[in-house]
C-alpha cells in the first residue's frame, strides 16, 4: 500500500468512507511517522493508546454507518488546549504535571465529529513567541531547510509544533491558536494553510488564556480545503464562552473552488514596508496577478493606522496576559516552589515557572496597568485599536470583499539566529498579521511560492467579519495557480 | 517614557515574580526597548475616540442563575501541588 500519510485530510476522509483502509491502519501510519520524526520535537506528548482506542471506535462507527464528518482522521492538538487527563501545559514549566479534568470545547467538537487524537503539540510558552524557541520543551525544528543546507530553522510560532507536524505529515491537520499571528506566521514558514477565524467564531473555553480579547482558535492544514473542513467542526457557539457568537456555521468546504469573478480585492499601500526583501514584494505581486487573472478586481486601498497596530498590540496583549497569568500561584495547579511565607512562595514559584519572554510580558503588562500609567498606555492603545478597526470598516464599506497582503516579512530563520536580538526585532515577525487580531477579523495564510533559498512563503487574505467563506474561495484560487508545497524528507 | 531598575523591581514585586539583580538590570534594558517602541502611539490623535471594549458588537448573553456544575471537590483539587481532604494547602498566613 502507498504511504497513507501522503493523503490530505479530504482524501483520507473519502478513502475511509470507501473503506479503502481502516481508521486503525491510518492512525498506525501516523504513529509510526511520529516515532521516526522525534528529532523535529513537534509533539510534547504522544498518546498512541488513546489514538488506537479512538480509531477502533471510529472503525466501529464506520461499519455501523454512523460516521461523523471527521471520522477516523488523526489530528494533533496544540498544548494550549485542555484535553481531559492528558498533558496540558501551554509548554510552560509552571503548569508542570497539569492534566485537566475537562475538555476544551473546540477539541470536544472535533472528537464529537469522529476525529482521533495523536498527541499534544509543542508551542511557544503560553503562546508568547514567533519562533517556538520559548517553549519549556525546547525548539521545534522546521521540516524545511534552505537549499543545500543542513541548518535547522524555526517553524515560526507560537503554533510551531502544529505547523511543523502538518508540514512533515505527522498528523492530517492540527489545532492552533492565534493572538497576534500565531497561526498564520508558522503556516507561512512551513508551506501550510492556516486560518485565524473571526473573533468569536470558535469557543475559547478550555484554551489556556493569553490575551482574551485577541485569542482565537483555528486550524493549520495541508491545504485550503482541509483547513475549511477542520474549521467547520471546530467552530460553534458555546454557553461557556460568552464571546462566542451565535451565527450558524456555514459549510466552508463548499466555498472551495468557487469563482472569484467580480470580487474586489484591496491592496493596502501601508503594507509596503522598507527593509522587506524584494522576494516578498514579488510574491505579493504574484498573488495580485493570480487573482486578477481569475477575474477579481484589484483596488488600491489605504489602512492609515497600520503602523500603530504592533505597538498597540504590545500594550494590550501583555496587559491582558499579566492579568490572565496571575492565576499561576503555586496553589491550585502546577509547580510550587516553597518559600518562607506565602508571598515568598508565590514569588519563587513564578520566578522558576515562567520563562524569560513570559516574565518580560507580565512585567510590561503590570507596568502599563499600574497606577498613573493606565491612561497613557492601556487606554490610549485601546483607542488606537478603535482606529485600526475603523480603517478596515471604511474599506469594507467601500465595497472591498477581502484584502491581500504578505503573511510574513521574511522566510523562516535559523534556530538561535535572533537570540541576541532586541525583543522588538522578534515582534516584527507579526507586523502583517497583528492588525487582524486587533480588529477581530478573519485571516487566512496560504502558501504561494518558495524563496530563492527554497523556503516556503505565504500570502495573507483578510476578510470581513464572519466571512471566512470568501477567504477559502480566494485561498483555493491562489492554491490552484501555485500548487501545494512539501519539504524534502531528511529526518 | 523609560523605567529604572528600581521601577522594574517594584513592578516585579507587584507581579509576584522574584528577580535577581542581574535579571532586573537586563529587564530594565528590555522593557525600555519595548516602551520606546510603543511610544510611537503618542503620535496618534485619539481625541474623541472611544476605547475599544469588544471587537464584535454583540449583546452579552445571559444564562439562568442556576448551578450548572459543581459538587466535585475531587476534580477541583486533583491538580493541586499540595492538598488535604479537598482543601488547598498554603503556607500559614494568619498568626
Amino acid at each position: 500500500m502507498t504511504d497513507l500519510t501522503a493523503l490530505t485530510l479530504a482524501e483520507a476522509r473519502d478513502a475511509l468512507k470507501a473503506k479503502t483502509f481502516s481508521a486503525v491502519e491510518l492512525t498506525d501510519a501516523y504513529l509510526a511517522a511520529m516515532e521516526k520524526a522525534r528529532v523535529l520535537n513537534a509533539y510534547v506528548t504522544e498518546t498512541p493508546d488513546k489514538a488506537r482506542d479512538m480509531a477502533r471506535a471510529s472503525d466501529a462507527r464506520i461499519a455501523a454507518g454512523k460516521a461523523g464528518p471527521l471520522e477516523g482522521l488523526p489530528l494533533g492538538i496544540k498544548d494550549l488546549y485542555a484535553t481531559k487527563g492528558v498533558h496540558t501545559q501551554a509548554c510552560s514549566h509552571i503548569l508542570d504535571g497539569f492534566e485537566p479534568t475537562y475538555e476544551s470545547t473546540v477539541s470536544a467538537n472535533l472528537w464529537a465529529d469522529g476525529a482521533v487524537m495523536l498527541g499534544k503539540l509543542n508551542m511557544d510558552e503560553f503562546a508568547m513567541g514567533s519562533s517556538n524557541e520559548t517553549s519549556h520543551y525546547g525548539s521545534v525544528v522546521n521540516p524545511w531547510r534552505r537549499n543545500g543546507s543542513d541548518v535547522n530553522l524555526v517553524p515560526g510560532g507560537s503554533s510551531g509544533g502544529s505547523a511543523a507536524a502538518v508540514a512533515a505529515h505527522l498528523c492530517l491537520g492540527a489545532t492552533a491558536t492565534d493572538t497576534g499571528g500565531s497561526i498564520r506566521q508558522p503556516a507561512a514558514f512551513t508551506g501550510t494553510a492556516g486560518i485565524k477565524p473571526t473573533y468569536g467564531r470558535c469557543s475559547r473555553w478550555g484554551l489556556v488564556a493569553f490575551a482574551s480579547s485577541l485569542d482565537q482558535a483555528g486550524p493549520i492544514a495541508r491545504d485550503v480545503r482541509d483547513a475549511a473542513i477542520l474549521l467547520k467542526s471546530m467552530a460553534s457557539v458555546d454557553p461557556k464562552d460568552t464571546t462566542s457568537v451565535d451565527i450558524p456555521v456555514p459549510d466552508y468546504e463548499a466555498a472551495i473552488g468557487k469563482s472569484v469573478k467580480g470580487l474586489r480585492i484591496g491592496i493596502p499601500r501601508e503594507y509596503r514596508l522598507d527593509g522587506v526583501p524584494a522576494e516578498i514584494d514579488a510574491l505579493w505581486q504574484k498573488g495580485i496577478d493570480i487573482l486578477r487573472e481569475a477575474g477579481a478586481e484589484i483596488v488600491d486601498i489605504s489602512l492609515p493606522h497600520t503602523k500603530y497596530a504592533l505597538p498597540a498590540y504590545y500594550i494590550v496583549a501583555p496587559a491582558e496576559a499579566s492579568s490572565n497569568l496571575a492565576r499561576y500561584d503555586g496553589v491550585r495547579y502546577g509547580l510550587r516552589v516553597p518559600g518562607s511565607d506565602i508571598l515568598d512562595m508565590y514569588e519563587n514559584t513564578r520566578a522558576a515557572g515562567f520563562g524569560a519572554e513570559v516574565k518580560r510580558r507580565i512585567l510590561i503588562g503590570t507596568y502599563v496597568l499600574s497606577a498613573g500609567y493606565y491612561d497613557a498606555y492601556y487606554l490610549r492603545a485601546q483607542k488606537v485599536r478603535t482606529l485600526i478597526k475603523r480603517d478596515f470598516e471604511t474599506v469594507y464599506a467601500q465595497g472591498v470583499d477581502a484584502i491581500l497582503t504578505p503573511a510574513t516579512p521574511s522566510a523562516a530563520f535559523g534556530i538561535g539566529e535572533k537570540a541576541d536580538a532586541d525583543p522588538v526585532e522578534m515582534y516584527l515577525n507579526d507586523v502583517f498579521t497583528v492588525t487582524v487580531n486587533m480588529a477581530g477579523l478573519p485571516g487566512l495564510a496560504v502558501p504561494a511560492g518558495l524563496s530563492a533559498e527554497g523556503l516556503p512563503l505565504g500570502l495573507q487574505l483578510i476578510g470581513r467579519p464572519f466571512d471566512e467563506e470568501t477567504l477559502f474561495t480566494l485561498g483555493s484560487a491562489i492554491e490552484k495557480a501555485v500548487g501545494t508545497f512539501s519539504p524534502k524528507k531528511w529526518w | 517614557m523609560s523605567v529604572d531598575t528600581a521601577t522594574v523591581r517594584r513592578v516585579a514585586r507587584l507581579a509576584r515574580i522574584k528577580v535577581t539583580d542581574d535579571e532586573a538590570e537586563r529587564m530594565t534594558n528590555e522593557l525600555n526597548s519595548i516602551l520606546g517602541f510603543v511610544g510611537q502611539l503618542n503620535e496618534v490623535d485619539v481625541a474623541g475616540v472611544e476605547p475599544m471594549t469588544s471587537v464584535v458588537s454583540v449583546k452579552m448573553r445571559r444564562r439562568q442563575d442556576v448551578v450548572t456544575e459543581g459538587e466535585d471537590a475531587e476534580a477541583v483539587t486533583s491538580n493541586a501541588p499540595v492538598s488535604e481532604d479537598h482543601f488547598f494547602l498554603v503556607p500559614k498566613v494568619v498568626e
